[in-house]
């Protein structure tokens, strides 16, 4: 019984503390713009395919042979902390028990997974400690980035050696008959047979304590680190843009705008009065983002898969598609807090644009998609990218001189060049065909 | 026996007012109108096209810049000008199906314009190629090309953009030539840094051009052939192969180019 409280009153914090990050979350995306999310059929196939078997993450087969394995094992092992929380609620011992083979199933492969991710998060950490990875040294990732991902590693490898440590416990205290199946840790119990029972039960009942308290502070912390991806990653796979790469979002606005200006009777009408707020072309700040760009860049864990493709940061330029969504995160925490205190008018002299991610990074991109193609969980980074341009250029006039003049011929001879329209006949002339008869 | 005679190619109005309506509109683009370089893949694809009898026209002096350039750079209004203004003559000669052989202007017409109400059955002229070459229409049995190792860069457009990488390659493996891939291909492609506008500006600064590190990982290949299929990428890789001294030796063709020399045409 005393178990049972202690554990509703630490659940109970948890499940406070949880709420109050969800909120301020959610008063965070009040200030980002709309993005319709429609299909859902085909987003549940794209969640199964990019989530569930990790299709892109494989994109790099080694290393996204291990994540898959963290990955799988993580959804397994879910299920038993499930049953724990449960049986902590209830004070039942292992509730989700039946005689049936999936309960075995499920647990021994929760008892296989939970080495395998010990071993996997081992390697993970030595590789970050002692492999120089390229990705990993970015100019955007600063000493509390790196900080951010050992604590998060550590933590998952804490949580696996409690859980191990349960089940070793669970097979020493019950030699007969166990409910579940767990192969790794009866052999490791084998080496333990002489312990008292006694011990035994406490030091279950302490890992079990440990794990689950592991747990609760795990879940709050992920949604300040950048391993916020764990809850985050799948659902951002069902919210993926379905467009193709290739296509970038119409700007609906402005087409209204064409179109009243080309009907000659509406070009030259004043403008109704209050009819709308006049909204800003493209992105200079975080109000002008869609709520699904946050989301991405709350998805972000910062694995550095897409700027390890661009071709402007291969060749050294400032651009990289990971710092745009870690910075669009930063500038939400610094600006966020003042809009939900003084409204939308809130104004703090600084911007995502210029403080943030920079006119020479932006400029840099080549929309080329390696980044978006690459993101395992489907982040697309160009479309923000775009949405900045579009600020500049439409709101500021302030696009580089060689694209001036790129828009120059274009509007004034209709060609990205300084031809005439009169010669785009030229190339056509005396083309010899030398048909074989 | 050989038979010389110049193409004739047909514009959209005079086909127009003949009472007829082409089955395809050829969109030559504007490297295909004014580049020099790429003036001769546009004058190669004609040539094919005359090749297999294809009903087809190109706009002419109608033809007016799609707005991709524009659009990439930020300048949302000035693509909707341009792109509103072609949907408005594509209606004018009831266009419905457009060859395109730029993947900017493909993808533009093929993903974006839809947005705008202009939607029309969009073909690269890989993928017509392509078509060709599984019907039996093209044999390309010319010599010009044989035992050729050629590799082929995948234009960001086309590729990733639009998940075309089979096409361009069919076209290629039909001929008498040896393929070779470069590491990063397919929708792991490296871009040739021309695209999103920069085409038109100064790279920013860094430590390396990005079409000279993908021109050297297409001479790691040692490929005869540096196969593309974009105006782009041509001038990109072009320029890298004079910056790296090569282009005696090496030698960068469009898709077009290399199918007017397999037939000998």
């Amino acid at each position: 019984m005393a178990k049972q409280i202690i554990f509703i009153i630490t659940l109970l914090i948890t499940l406070a503390i949880f709420a109050y990050t969800v909120r301020r979350l959610y008063y965070f995306f009040r200030i980002t713009k709309r993005f319709p999310i429609k299909n859902y059929v085909k987003r549940i196939v794209l969640m199964f395919e990019v989530s569930f078997l990790q299709t892109k993450i494989f994109r790099k087969p080694a290393i996204g042979f291990l994540h898959a394995m963290v990955f799988w094992g993580f959804c397994v092992i879910l299920l038993g902390s499930m049953e724990m929380v449960f049986d902590g609620l209830t004070g039942s011992e292992r509730a989700f028990y039946t005689d049936g083979l999936w309960y075995k199933i499920i647990f021994a492969s929760g008892d296989i997974f939970a080495l395998i991710i010990l071993f996997a998060i081992f390697f993970f950490i030595i590789r970050r400690l002692f492999f120089k990875i390229k990705r990993f040294a970015g100019r955007e990732l600063s000493h509390k980035n790196h900080i951010d991902a050992y604590v998060a590693l550590s933590l998952i490898f804490l949580l696996m050696v409690s859980l191990l440590a349960m089940n070793v416990f669970y097979c020493v205290e019950n030699p007969v008959p166990l409910k579940g199946y767990y192969p790794i840790s009866s052999f490791l119990a084998g080496y333990l047979k002489d312990m008292e029972h006694e011990s035994a039960m406490i030091l279950y009942e302490l890992s079990w304590w440990w794990h689950i308290l592991l747990i609760f502070l795990f879940a709050n912390i992920l949604p300040y680190s950048k391993h916020f991806h764990v809850f985050l990653s799948v659902p951002n796979t069902f919210l993926s843009r379905l467009d193709p790469l290739g296509k970038l979002p119409n700007m609906d606005n402005i087409t209204k705008e064409i179109k009243l200006m080309m009907n000659p009777e509406t070009a030259f009408a004043t403008p109704e009065s209050g009819a709308a707020v006049i909204e800003r072309f493209g992105v200079k700040d975080v109000e002008d983002v869609t709520w699904k760009n946050y989301f991405d860049s709350l998805c972000c864990t910062q694995c550095g898969r897409c700027s390890s493709v661009c071709p402007a940061n291969l060749t050294g330029k400032k651009l990289s598609p990971r710092k745009v969504m870690m910075d669009l995160r930063a500038r939400m925490n610094q600006k966020g807090p003042g809009i939900i205190k003084s409204g939308k008018d809130f104004d703090d002299q600084r911007s995502l644009l210029n403080d943030f991610t920079t006119k020479e990074e932006i400029w840099a991109c080549t929309t080329c998609n390696a980044c978006a193609k690459e993101c395992p969980v489907n982040i697309n980074q160009p479309t923000l990218i775009v949405d900045l341009r579009r600020y500049l250029v439409m709101e500021e006039s302030s696009a580089p001189s060689g694209l001036n003049m790129m828009f120059t011929n274009i509007t004034n001879n209709g060609a990205p060049w300084q031809f005439s329209p009169e010669d785009r006949m030229i190339w056509a002339k005396d083309i010899p065909q030398n048909m074989k008869i | 026996m050989q038979e010389s005679q110049n193409i004739e190619v047909p514009i959209m109005a005079d086909v127009f007012a003949q009472g007829r309506e082409p089955e395809y509109l050829f969109w030559v683009g504007c490297a295909g109108a004014f580049d020099d370089r790429y003036k001769k893949v546009a004058r190669a694809f004609v040539k094919i096209l005359t090749f297999v009898g294809a009903d087809y026209a190109v706009l002419g002096k109608e033809e007016t810049c799609t707005g991709d350039p524009a659009r990439r750079a930020g300048n949302e209004m000035l693509y909707q000008m341009q792109a509103l203004t072609n949907i408005a003559t594509f209606d004018n000669y009831k266009v419905k199906k457009i060859l395109t052989i730029c993947p900017h202007c493909y993808n533009i017409f093929k993903n974006e314009y839809p947005d705008l109400g202009g939607v029309y059955e969009v073909v690269h002229y890989t993928q017509y190629l392509q078509e060709l070459i599984a019907n039996g229409t093209l044999e390309m049995t010319g010599e010009l090309l044989n035992d050729k190792k050629i590799t082929f860069h995948d234009p960001c457009y086309l590729g990733r953009a639009n998940n075309i990488y089979e096409a361009p390659r069919a076209v290629l493996k039909a001929m008498d030539t040896q393929h070779v891939e470069m590491p990063r291909h397919k929708s792991f492609a490296l871009c040739c840094g021309a695209g999103g506008g920069q085409m038109f500006k100064e790279a920013e600064t860094g430590d390396k051009e990005i079409f000279i590190e993908r021109t050297e990982e297409a001479l790691k290949t040692g490929a005869d052939i540096i196969a593309s299929s974009c105006p782009f990428c041509m001038t990109m890789l072009t320029d890298g192969l004079k910056y790296k001294n090569r282009e005696e030796e090496i030698f960068n063709y469009d898709i077009a180019e290399l199918v007017v020399m397999a037939l000998d045409i």
